[in-house]
Formats: C-alpha cells, structure tokens, sequence
C-alpha cells in the first residue's frame, strides 16, 4: 500500500467527520496562535529595546574614576582624580579591540545666545565621540584635532539648543554662544537624536575640546572619564579586560587592590533591559505551550473515541487485506493531518493577531521565522505523539473480534 | 478440476480460562474451482470457526490447510493479510460498508490495499464490478442512501473486485427479506455459472437447495458432505414470491 493511497483513505474518513475533526484541530488551532502572538510580542518589544540602546551606540564602553566601594563607602565618580590623560593615551595606544576613544569631562551651566538661555550640559571630548555615541554633524563640521590641542573655543550643539537659542531658525553656524562666561564660536550643529529609552534628551548638548573644557571651565587636569567603543559588539568583553589591564598597570595597583575605576558597557545595560522582557516571553510561551500540550491530549482523546468507533470498520479493512501497519498509518496519518492543518490555521491566526495587535494597540512586534516553523514542527511532532497509541491499539486489533464488535 | 481448498485434518483449540475449547476436532474436505458449496450447521457447530481459518483470518491449531495451493498454517500475520486480498472476497452479514462513502469508493477498497493497481485501473475495475452486480447506475450513491439488497450487493462487488480465488459469504442474505434474499441467491447463481468459487455459511437449510455442495458441520466434526444434483433455480423461487407492492 502506498502512501497516497494512505492519505487519500485517511482525508476521507476526515471529511466524513468535519465537524470534529474541526473541534478536534481547535485545540491545536489556539495553541499554535498564542504561541506565535506572545512570541512576536515579546520579540517586537525586545527589538524597540534593543534598537534604542544600539542607537545610543551598543558597543560603547564607559570608564569613570573610582571603584563601586571603597572601604565600604560608595564614591561620588567625579570626585575622584584617578584618571588621567596618560591613561587615555595608553588605550588608544595598546589596546586591540577598542576602536575609539575619547576622553570625557563635562560642566553643567546655562547657555546663552543674546536674549536667549538654556540649562544644559557642555561635554569636553575629543571628535572620536561622534563615532561612539553615533552622533552625527548636520550643519557645519566638528571641531578638529588641532582646535583640541590650542583648546580652541568652539563647539557644536545639539537640536535642543539650536530650538531654545535660535527660536528664529537662523542658521547657529558661526554665531558665538557664552557658556559661563566663555563664548563658544558654533562650528556645526549634530543631527537629531531624540529621547533615549530612559527619557533622556540626546540633543540637549554642547561638545566643545576636552581641553578647553578642562583648562578654562572646570581648570582640572584629571578626566572624569573616558568613553570607548569596542571593535565590535561582541568584542566588549575583550575591550573591557584590556582596557582593564592598562589602567591597573598605570594605576600601579598590587593584585590584592581593588579597581580605583569602574568600567560600564551597554551590554550591561542591554541584558537588564531586555532581560524583563525575556522573562515575559519565555513566561507566556510557556502558557501557550501548555495550551498546545492540551491540543495535542484533545487529539488523542478524539482519536481513541475514533478508533473505538470504527473498529467494524478496522475489521473490515484487515480483512480484505490491510495490514497492520496500513491500520497505524492510516490512524497516524489522520491525526497528523489533523495537528498539520490546525498548525497552519494556528499560523495564519497567531500572525494575523499580531499583525492586528500591532496596528491597533501599535505595540511593536516581530514575527520569527523560526517560532513558526518551531510551532509548525512541535504541532506535528504533537500529532504524532498524541496519535500514536490510538494508532497502535488499532493496529493491533484482531480482526475477527473487531469484525464482531457491536 | 483445480483444487481452490484442500483442508486435512484441521484442529482449533481455544483456551478460555482453564479449559480447553474444541472448536473444530478434525475436518478434511476439498473444494474444487467452480463449485458453489453451503457450509451448513447449527450454532456452536464450529462453523464461525471454519469460516474464520478458510478466510484466513484465524490459523488452525493443527492440520494443513492449502490456499490455492498454498499452505496457510505457518505464515505470519502480514502474510495472510496479502493472501486475503489477492485471494479471498468476503461477503458479510452486515455488509461491512464505510458510513457517507460511494459505491465505487467501497468497491475500490481491496484495491487499495495493493500498490500493484493505479488509481485508474482500480476505478475501471470497480465500475466493472458494480456493473457485474447490476448496480452500474448507482456508482456514485452512498452507502447510507441504500437499501439492503443494494447495500449487499455493493458487498459483492467488492468481494468480485479483486478477481479472488474464492468468495467467501457469511449469512450474506442473513440480514434481507426473503424476496431481497431471492435476488441476491439469483447473483450468486449467476456468478456461479461464470465458473466463480463460492462458499456459503448459513444456518439457513432452504439455502442448500440453491447450490451445488453441502458440508453440514456438528459438535466440530464434518457429519455430511453431499453433492446437490437437483440444484434450485433462485429465479424461478423469485417468480413464484409476491411482488412487493411499490
């Protein structure tokens, strides 16, 4: 007996009982949906996450004077002077997997323009800090190496400022804004950012040479930081062990010392977020699986109840000639049908729901591949699982008693 | 003449609890190509017994039995599950039909079970067979749009479908009225004469008039094997009975 004849047989006795096979599939049907719905829920809302660090730069790395504890006593960062300008040198110098770097000190004080100010924060950096926070120049250019070491008054500003200085829409290049008394010539203004995933204003902003920052603002020699990128993303464990390494050794600092700075990454800060949303998505697959576990006992409920039903007709078939294994085929195949077309209408279903719940709640979502061709594998494995035994107990029917059964 | 089935000296035991059920104690017979025999006897005579170990569908205890020359005995369940469809057409009491199926998808069903047939082939073979019963106007009716002489009748087109070495009826006309009974006698008759092999099991003796052997079973034992020499004929009964009023 060939395999279509065994598909054909099967989609017969299916079509002769519509109604339940329907009823039978529904189970499957919710399942397969909710599993694919909650996981492009859960998957759209890790990506926005996601998206949103990677734009702050998700290979970046931070490094600020002092450790966490010192003597059981948590540090302010910026009143510690541990970093330094040769600690700067020495990463860009020695290390392999950083690709930029930056040196960071930063004031807080009100910009003016004419009749205009704004509350907002000057940043001493140095121009690689484009590239690590992927900032980018709109109008005008960044301030140069060589403005950096005459710590030339320049800077370029943020959108928010160009709105609370320049409420005209005149053009902020060249114009000299005063920042604690120093006037700032505008050499360009950075591309628009927008809020950051805590609400944080990105253009709200001045960079200005780190050196001008450090000698005529704030007069300090030390850096209250320094920023980084790694290589690559997944680099950033290396990045940080390096970077580690160079400081410890300029730091001198015996094995027993604690870190006299503290390194963060946006890896970290990546996981944490996206870890709460992990946790939801692993939670209602889990719900949904069970409900597909549910679909799958339902198939073979039904099926059971059918073999049951039908064992005349079992008897008939075996005694015109199937064999035993036709019979466990046959029933096999049945329920496969069965799991395989509720799997499909659950994937229609579960990506139409998503779809729909994108488009009126806008909650972002992102359907994977792979959770449906997960979902699709694990409804028939459930068909085949679940079909099994009825399958079985059909297959090992004898056919003189089920030629009898009433 | 060919011999379809040759059985020596069969035994089946059955063991039900502690005790030992003899069902069949010994019976040899042979049945030749063409003859039409009744297997008659009462209930607990072993005559299920018998259709069961003919059709292949039970082994014997003990004794040969031979299969259009082949020896049934030892062959395994799968085996015999072949045999009986290139072999056997069995003819049920009950019908046996598939619930909400078309004649033609009844009739086809054998043919399912052996690769050998195309889906074409295995139409053109059923269509033949519901038309050899007289039924090639209601190839597409459902079983449950039937009445019961149809509905056997569909039952023997299966049976024919697969050009068996023998037709195998148990109580076939068990279940019909007497002049649905006649009728379906007339297409066994009928198919008699075209040199078909068939074995008949009923408890019914007006039945043995109509064919050309009679075994009578009792207490599992062959108590009489007679030839029919003044054989019945199921139309000229049909003729004498009083139309149905419809």
């Amino acid at each position: 007996m060939n395999g279509i004849n065994l598909i054909k047989i099967a989609l017969r006795a299916l079509a002769n009982n519509k109604l339940r096979g329907f009823l039978t599939m529904l189970g499957i049907i919710i399942g397969v949906a909710s599993v694919i719905t909650m996981l492009a829920i859960g998957q759209g809302s890790k990506r926005s996450i996601q998206s949103q660090i990677s734009e702050m730069g998700s290979n970046m790395i931070m490094i600020q004077p002092g450790g966490d504890m010192r003597g059981g006593v948590r540090q302010d960062a910026a009143s510690m002077e541990t970093l330094k300008l040769e600690d700067f040198q020495s990463i860009i110098d020695e290390t392999r997997y950083v690709s930029a770097s930056s040196p960071s000190v930063n004031s807080s004080g009100q910009a003016i323009y004419g009749a205009n100010n704004a509350p907002t924060t000057i940043y001493g950096i140095s121009p690689d800090y484009l590239e690590i926070r992927r900032y980018k120049v709109e109008d005008g250019e960044m301030f140069s190496e060589q403005d950096i070491q005459t710590a030339a008054k320049v800077c370029v500003i943020g959108k928010t400022i160009v709105d609370n200085l320049f409420p005209d829409g005149s053009s902020p290049v060249g114009k000299v804004i005063r920042f604690k008394k120093l006037p700032f010539r505008i050499v360009g203004v950075l591309e628009s950012k927008g809020y950051n995933s805590m609400g944080m204003d990105q253009d709200d902003l001045i960079l200005a040479p780190y050196t001008t920052i450090q000698k005529k603002v704030l007069a300090i020699t030390h850096l209250q930081g320094i920023n980084c990128s790694a290589l690559k993303e997944e680099y950033t464990e290396q990045a940080i062990d390096e970077i580690t390494e160079i400081l410890r050794r300029n730091h001198k600092l015996g094995e027993m010392e604690d870190d006299d700075f503290t390194i963060r990454s946006q890896q970290e800060l990546s996981s944490m977020l996206t870890s709460t949303t992990d946790m939801m998505t692993v939670l209602l697959s889990a719900v949904a699986g069970i409900s597909l576990l549910v679909g799958g006992i339902g198939i073979m409920n039904i099926m059971y109840v059918s073999v049951t039903e039908r064992t005349r007709e079992i008897g008939l078939r075996m005694s015109i000639g199937a064999k035993g294994i036709d019979i466990l085929a046959q029933f096999l195949i049945e329920s496969i049908l069965i799991s395989i077309t509720g799997g499909l209408i659950g994937v229609i279903l579960g990506v139409g729901a998503a779809v729909l719940i994108n488009m009126v709640a806008h909650f972002p979502i992102y359907i994977q591949p792979w959770s449906v061709v997960l979902s699709f594998a694990v409804c028939t494995i459930t068909g085949i699982f679940f079909g099994w035994y009825p399958a079985k107990k059909a297959a090992q029917l004898d056919p003189i008693e089920a030629l009898r059964y009433e | 003449m060919k011999e379809i089935i040759k059985l020596d000296n069969i035994k089946r035991d059955f063991h039900v609890g502690d005790e030992i059920v003899h069902a069949l104690r010994g019976v040899t017979f042979t049945i030749h190509e063409g003859e039409f025999v009744t297997i008659m006897g009462t209930s607990g005579s072993g005559k299920s017994t018998l259709l069961n170990t003919l059709g292949c569908l039970d082994t014997p205890t003990q004794g040969e039995y031979y299969l259009d020359g082949v020896s049934v005995r030892t062959m395994g369940k799968n085996a015999r599950a072949t045999l009986r469809n290139r072999k056997i057409g069995f003819v049920f009491q009950n019908y046996n039909l598939l619930p909400k199926t078309t004649a033609v998808e009844n009739v086809e069903l054998p043919l399912m079970y052996n690769s050998s047939y195309t889906a074409e082939a295995r139409r053109q073979k059923a269509i033949e067979s519901l038309i050899a019963v007289g039924l090639g106007d209601r190839l597409m009716h459902k079983s449950n749009q039937m009445s019961g002489g149809q509905m056997q009748r569909v039952a023997i087109a299966r049976a024919l479908v697969n050009d068996p070495a023998v037709i195998l009826a148990d109580e076939a006309t068990g279940n019909l009225d007497t002049r649905t009974s006649f009728e379906i006698l007339v297409l066994f008759q009928k198919l008699h004469a075209e040199g078909r092999t068939i074995i008949f099991v009923t408890h019914n003796p007006e039945i043995a008039q109509y064919s050309s052997r009679n075994i009578t079973l009792r207490d599992g034992y062959v108590t009489a094997d007679t030839v029919n020499t003044h054989i019945l004929k199921a139309e000229e009964a049909l003729s004498k009975l009083p139309k149905n009023e419809d």
